[in-house]
């Protein structure tokens, strides 16, 4: 069979969208991750007490603050690429699909943001 | 009629998903949920650094009886999200696609999530 396709490109292996396989090994990536993440934070929600002494003390341990900050970034960075690919699905009008991809890549970061800002917030006890 | 002499399905309205494909899809909507249920994790945080009362606020949310379901089926999604992911990264690198593997390990997925959904409530109960 004929192929188009020159050296180079074959090369660069990046495909029509000029994205290669970014988008899919990001999102293992961050999966790959999130697994160990998850069950800490699932966990560890779980057998904490419920007051906000106790939640703020275990906040402010270095390695909790510095976890929770890798959690959140994680965590929005994967669903970003999740919904967007959800969103590529299920959304065919052009004009409507960019909204609807700029709506939730904005939401995920300011989500991210905020999560990250309040974790630093009670780490430093400002 | 079915009178087991030829088959009766695919057809396109009595057709049954087989596990693998239910669960599929169910990744891609408990993944939608998840997205939409971390505004939580973040409102936690939020409230936390905020304020003693801010963080009582949402405390009384999640401790109504409307607060635990949400909890439950949020908790739920994450792991059946979570054992499917884990399925789904075997595959990524080429393991489990023999098809009584890949019936098996859909019915572990959900095993999994429902032990670990139960383990976190236990723990919560008993920490």
């Amino acid at each position: 069979m004929t192929d188009f396709r020159t050296p180079l490109a074959k090369v660069k292996g990046l495909g029509s969208a000029k994205e290669g396989t970014t988008h899919f090994w990001r999102q293992r990536l961050t999966a790959l991750l999130l697994i160990p993440l998850v069950l800490w934070i699932g966990f560890s929600l779980a057998a904490l007490p419920v007051d906000h002494a106790t939640l703020v003390g275990w906040v402010q341990q270095p390695w909790v603050s510095v976890a929770l900050v890798l959690l959140v970034m994680v965590t929005f960075y994967h669903a970003q690429l999740g919904l967007q690919v959800v969103i590529e699905d299920y959304v065919s009008a052009h004009a409507r699909r960019t909204v609807i991809l700029l709506l939730s890549n904005l939401s995920c970061l300011l989500l991210g943001t905020i999560g990250v800002i309040s974790v630093l917030k009670i780490s430093i006890g400002a | 009629m079915a009178n087991g002499k030829y088959p009766t399905s695919p057809h396109l309205q009595i057709y049954r998903l087989p596990l693998t494909a239910l669960l599929s899809i169910t990744h891609r909507i408990t993944g939608v949920i998840l997205a939409f249920g971390c505004v939580l994790l973040v409102w936690l945080l939020a409230a936390a650094a905020d304020s003693a009362a801010s963080y009582r606020v949402l405390f009384t949310h999640l401790d109504s009886w409307y607060g635990q379901i949400f909890l439950l089926g949020f908790v739920f999604s994450l792991y059946l999200h979570f054992c499917n992911g884990v399925r789904h990264l075997f595959w990524d690198v080429g393991y489990g696609f023999e098809l009584e593997t890949v019936d098996l390990t859909a019915k572990l997925t959900i095993a999994g999530a429902v032990i670990l959904t139960i383990a976190t409530w236990v723990v919560a109960g008993t920490g």
